[in-house]
């Protein structure tokens, strides 16, 4: 691991990853290389045996996501990168690992897509599937990152919302940010907030695995730990075992949706820039928002009142960051290296409150931020 | 401050050529110098494509004293191309009073008379004994003619990059193009990479 305090580094973003998975606890990685992400797998296979973790190159992605869920409930905090077509195999463990409610993190790597599509380029193209790619109603959390830095911090945002709230994180990055270095001054570890999954204090006899604290999340005790229970992927009671009866299967539901909901606070995470006294804003992401704050910039320069909302938190989506702002501005740019997805999530807040636009980019280029200004200033 | 005044605070460089001639190294050996040792702040960002060797390949450092926002170059301020391809590709994204360096020995037709010519790989091949480190010669060339890294630096950060046992190699390749660099006088050159513009 990197030395922490004042030292300065040149990382990039994958190696902030991996430096920020390792800052928060990180023990255990199972994966698959793949361009984007293969740095991140490079680095931990070097980094985790000297930290007594264990890292491990699987057959194929199926078998990665698979493997992080099994190291995750014998109590170790667990991680998995990769990119697109990777992140397409992971999505039927994927749903187990929120079922079971299995704490760990899922980065994916954005590059061109669909399929094997533009390995080398970057893309914005998986932000809906991150949040609906494996079947069922279920929670997840799509975090969104657009610096080195922020590479590192989100990172351990991610696990800690993992361990708070004991559900799968998927960790969006980009071409982009992934192989971006910048320099960076990693926090002191003393001023670093790191969450650590509760543990039952009841005795073994008394352990409800799946009954729900007031908050939703259950205390989750480790493989071999004494506390015998049922982990599935069929619907279950609070003891862990398979049920149909109608009242059972809709209070797991919707404690599954609790835990989430009485959390937006802390999990629902946005930058703004320029936006108190902003006529019309950007709501923009990973890569893309660094290009959008440029162009804001020179807005302002230019005597326009713009302003950039960056997202961090996609899902669940920062309505409330995101609601009063349609309402102040008159009008709203998204631009996003994908045909829309983010776009159309805020259409579904806006209700009409403000003229939305959007400006989408799908040949495998970075948005400039010369094109997103052409754009703005049209507003 | 104006956008224009915001241009200047940054200073863009890329380095440009074929898949595996070494300019991504060579770029992260920059950026490191400017960014770990020198104190600013500091982008790099590269592309490529799928093949190992061959291909395009570009590597980008922007430096600024302020935080950058966009990471990718904008408008060069120096382009090193270290062949035909890349040379003719990316001189137009160039600035007017923008330093073009190229490989004398791989580029043959020059876009301008505002360049740069040194023959960094059969320098690397006769002087140092492997074509391998024509980046580094290169890379001293750059840094000298960028003004924009303190050369003590980047022979540090340049000897905290390479494999072990390849340190005097690679140093003396730097200095070889340090050397080389030291030779030109920018202001013998004309003003504008559009040399009509000069014309008396």
């Amino acid at each position: 691991m990197y030395d922490h305090g004042q030292q300065r580094h040149l990382l990039q973003g994958n190696e902030a990853i991996v430096q920020g998975a390792l800052t928060a606890g990180c023990r255990f990685f199972a994966g698959y290389p793949i361009t984007p992400a293969s740095e991140i797998a490079e680095q931990l296979s070097n980094e985790l045996p000297a930290v007594d973790g264990t890292f491990i190159q699987m057959e194929d992605e199926i078998a990665s996501m698979g493997a992080i869920i099994g190291a995750s409930l014998s109590g170790v905090k667990s991680m998995t990168a990769t990119s697109g077509p990777g992140f397409s195999l992971m999505q039927e463990n994927l749903g187990f690992a929120c079922v079971a409610e299995v704490p760990c993190v899922i980065v994916n790597v954005m590059r061109g897509g669909p399929s094997t599509g533009l390995p080398t380029s970057p893309a914005q193209g998986d932000v809906q599937m991150a949040r609906w790619g494996t079947h069922g109603d279920h929670p997840i959390v799509v975090l969104a990152v657009s610096t080195v830095m922020d590479s590192f911090t989100i990172t351990i945002k991610a696990f800690n919302i993992a361990e708070k709230y004991r559900i799968p994180v998927i960790l969006l990055s980009d071409e982009v940010v992934a192989h971006t270095r910048e320099c960076v001054e990693l926090p002191d570890k003393s001023e670093v907030k790191v969450i650590d999954r509760i543990r039952p204090s009841v005795p073994p006899d008394w352990y409800k695995p799946y009954e729900g604290d007031a908050r939703g999340v259950s205390p989750m005790a480790s493989f071999g730990d004494g506390y015998r229970h049922h982990v599935t992927g069929l619907i279950h009671d609070v003891m862990g075992f398979p049920t149909q009866q109608p009242r059972e299967v809709e209070d797991f539901h919707l404690r599954m949706a609790k835990k989430i909901s009485r959390g937006f606070p802390d999990i629902q995470m946005t930058k703004g820039f320029y936006l108190d006294d902003a006529d019309f804003f950007i709501v923009a992401y990973g890569a893309v928002a660094r290009s959008a704050l440029r162009a804001v910039q020179d807005a302002r320069e230019a005597g326009f009142k713009a302003g950039l909302l960056q997202l961090i938190t996609l899902f669940p989506f920062p309505r409330r960051a995101v609601t009063p702002l349609l309402q102040q501005c008159r009008s709203v740019l998204i631009p996003e290296m994908n045909m829309g997805q983010i776009s159309r999530e805020v259409q579904r807040v806006n209700q009409g409150a403000c003229n939305v636009v959007k400006y989408n980019r799908v040949d495998g280029k970075f948005i400039t931020p010369r094109e997103i200004y052409d754009q703005l200033i049209k507003l | 401050m104006n956008a224009e005044q915001k241009n200047q605070e940054r200073y863009e460089i890329r380095f440009s050529g074929s898949g595996g001639q070494g300019l991504i190294t060579a770029a992260v050996v920059f950026a490191e110098a400017v960014g770990v040792y020198d104190g600013k702040y500091v982008c790099q960002t590269q592309s490529y494509g799928p093949e190992a060797r061959g291909g395009k390949s570009k590597a980008e450092v922007v430096i600024s004293s302020s935080p950058i926002d966009y990471p990718k170059a904008l408008e060069l301020d120096l382009l090193l191309a270290m062949n035909q391809a890349a040379c003719d590709a990316y001189f137009y994204d160039l600035k007017q009073n923008g330093i073009l360096i190229v490989d004398s020995g791989l580029v043959e037709q020059y876009p301008t008379s505002r360049i740069i010519a040194i023959p960094f790989t059969d320098i690397a091949k006769d002087e140092i004994g492997r074509g391998l480190v024509a980046n580094m010669v290169a890379l001293g060339a750059v840094g000298l003619l960028s003004g924009q890294v303190d050369l003590t630096n980047l022979e540090k950060a340049l000897l905290d990059r390479v494999p072990r046992g390849t340190e005097e190699m690679n140093s003396k390749a730097l200095q070889r193009g340090i050397e080389e660099a030291r030779k030109i006088n920018l202001d013998d050159l004309p003003r504008s990479i559009m040399s009509d513009d000069d014309e008396v």
